[in-house]
């Protein structure tokens, strides 16, 4: 079937099977690999994108579902080349990261969070990456680097719809 | 990890995804997809046909009809939890919905689809047991209606007919002093539960309870309505030796689920505890104090 999809800001056409996952069509067909491909059935949380904005599993969508709508992945959350938002300077800067499996998820849930909730409370971070299984770092850099991220992000002048 | 090949539709209206469902028997209609597309890339589900209902306008909504709240089957679980409507007209099913899932899956995952699914630890169906909801569905060309407690009938077994698509529930909405409780105990927050429960009552003006229904989930192999206890505490006071003694009675014969995760024993066990607590807590907010709810920050 053929599908259009925005994807980080460019739309592109696809032909795709209906069988083929979000995350799939993502990785094996726009090269995209920063979607990781954890379990694959809804569990780890590792293929999380933003679609329309909201954090999702794209493991658990077909891409023929995401017809028309658009998609985030970790490749488009920088401002520019060569640069990192706001999120990963500071999942940087705390070690918010090991091996890296969790991280691009990880950062495109805390974008979901902060476009939403700029002031989140401790418990609040908790629950918005509660869905995110991380193997290395116990979690504790990880709300210390939203945490941070979010402290920066309101001090900083920035119109009011941006998501960067 | 790969779904089988299968054709996908995405019908227009109702009507149409009835159509097509009735043309094949292996089809399958897709809401929020939360468990089904898990099912699929396991191949326990391999439908030959995918129904996506997803963006039938028709069927996504949440408004106040007579004295119930009503809402379309694939309204988002992410759209209930922060309705208004809902959080000042279904306090019980606002206090439950932060535990289905995660905020990724809720973004997803439907109403209907939940109930849909009837998985024995859902949520959802625990709260639509506990207030008697009614669920609509269509079905070559006619509307129905079943009552939520003749809906559920086993572990992900529903007496929705083969060939119709549920459309929509209405939650009964009480008046007067009404309070809500609800628990639940998993390994991980946003996990399966082993045990929920949900309560909610109505005081009269004496304190004496003049309403109340009572319900435990992910024990038996659907939502289980705790009627005896009900029936018991009707009229009482709710304190912590009757309401033991009741929720205890209403569990002393069950069959309760075991797996790996958690015995029969156990179950039962935090079922009554969890039931007790519940009850308290609906008791205590329909008295006007604060009850701190145990977990979710929201
Ligand atoms: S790969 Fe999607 S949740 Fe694990
Ligand atoms: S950094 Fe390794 S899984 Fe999170």
């Amino acid at each position: 079937m053929r599908i259009e999809l925005d994807i980080n800001g460019a739309v592109r056409e696809l032909e795709v099977e209906p069988r083929t996952t979000l995350l799939d069509c993502l990785r094996d067909q726009l090269a995209l690999t920063g979607a990781h491909a954890g379990c694959e059935h809804g569990v780890c949380g590792a293929c999380t994108v933003l679609f329309d904005g909201v954090a999702v599993r794209s493991c658990l969508m077909f891409a023929v579902q995401a017809q028309g709508s658009a998609v985030t992945t970790i490749e488009g959350v920088t401002p520019g080349p060569g640069e990192l938002s706001v999120i990963q300077d500071t999942f940087c800067e705390t070690h918010g990261m090991q091996c890296g499996y969790c991280t691009p998820a990880m950062v495109l849930v805390a974008h979901a969070l902060l476009a939403d909730n700029p002031e989140p409370t401790r418990a609040e971070i908790v629950d918005a990456i509660s869905g995110n299984i991380c193997r290395c770092t116990g979690y504790a850099q990880i709300v210390e680097a939203i945490a941070l991220a979010a402290e920066r992000m309101r001090g900083a002048n920035r119109p009011k719809d941006a998501r960067k | 990890m790969k779904a089988a090949p299968f054709e996908y539709s995405r019908p227009a209206g109702i009507d149409e995804a009835c159509a097509l469902l009735a043309a094949d028997e292996s089809a399958r209609v897709i809401a929020g997809g939360q468990t089904l597309v898990a099912m699929m890339a396991m191949r326990l589900a391999r439908p030959t046909r995918l129904i996506d209902i997803n963006r039938i306008a028709a069927l996504s909504y949440i408004r106040a009809e007579k004295e119930t709240i009503a809402i379309g089957a694939t309204t988002r679980q992410c759209v209930v939890e922060r309705d208004p409507l809902v959080a000042a007209k279904l306090p019980l099913l606002a206090r439950a919905i932060p535990w289905i899932g995660h905020a990724a899956t809720r973004a997803r995952g439907t109403i209907g689809g939940s109930l849909a699914n009837a998985d024995p630890a859902a949520e959802c169906a625990l709260i639509a047991v506990t207030l008697d909801a009614v669920l609509a569905y269509r079905a070559s060309g006619a509307s129905h209606e079943v009552a939520a407690r003749d809906f559920f009938i086993g572990p992900m077994i529903t007496t929705l007919p083969a060939g119709a698509v549920l459309t929509g529930v209405r939650f009964p909405v009480w008046s007067g002093k009404v309070g809500t409780g609800f628990h639940e105990v998993n390994a991980r927050q946003s996990d399966f539960a082993f045990v929920t429960a949900a309560a909610q009552v109505e005081l009269g003006c004496d304190g004496a309870c003049k309403r109340i229904a009572i319900s435990v989930g992910a024990v038996t192999d659907f939502p289980m309505r705790l009627e005896s206890a009900e029936q018991q505490l009707k009229g009482g006071k709710l304190d912590y030796a009757a309401v033991k003694a009741a929720v205890t009675d209403a569990l002393a014969d069950i069959d309760a689920l075991a797996d790996l995760h958690a015995s029969a024993e156990y179950r039962k066990r935090v079922a009554i505890k969890l039931a007790m607590r519940a009850v308290a807590d609906a008791r205590d907010r329909a008295l006007g104090k604060t009850v701190q709810d145990t977990a979710h920050a929201h």
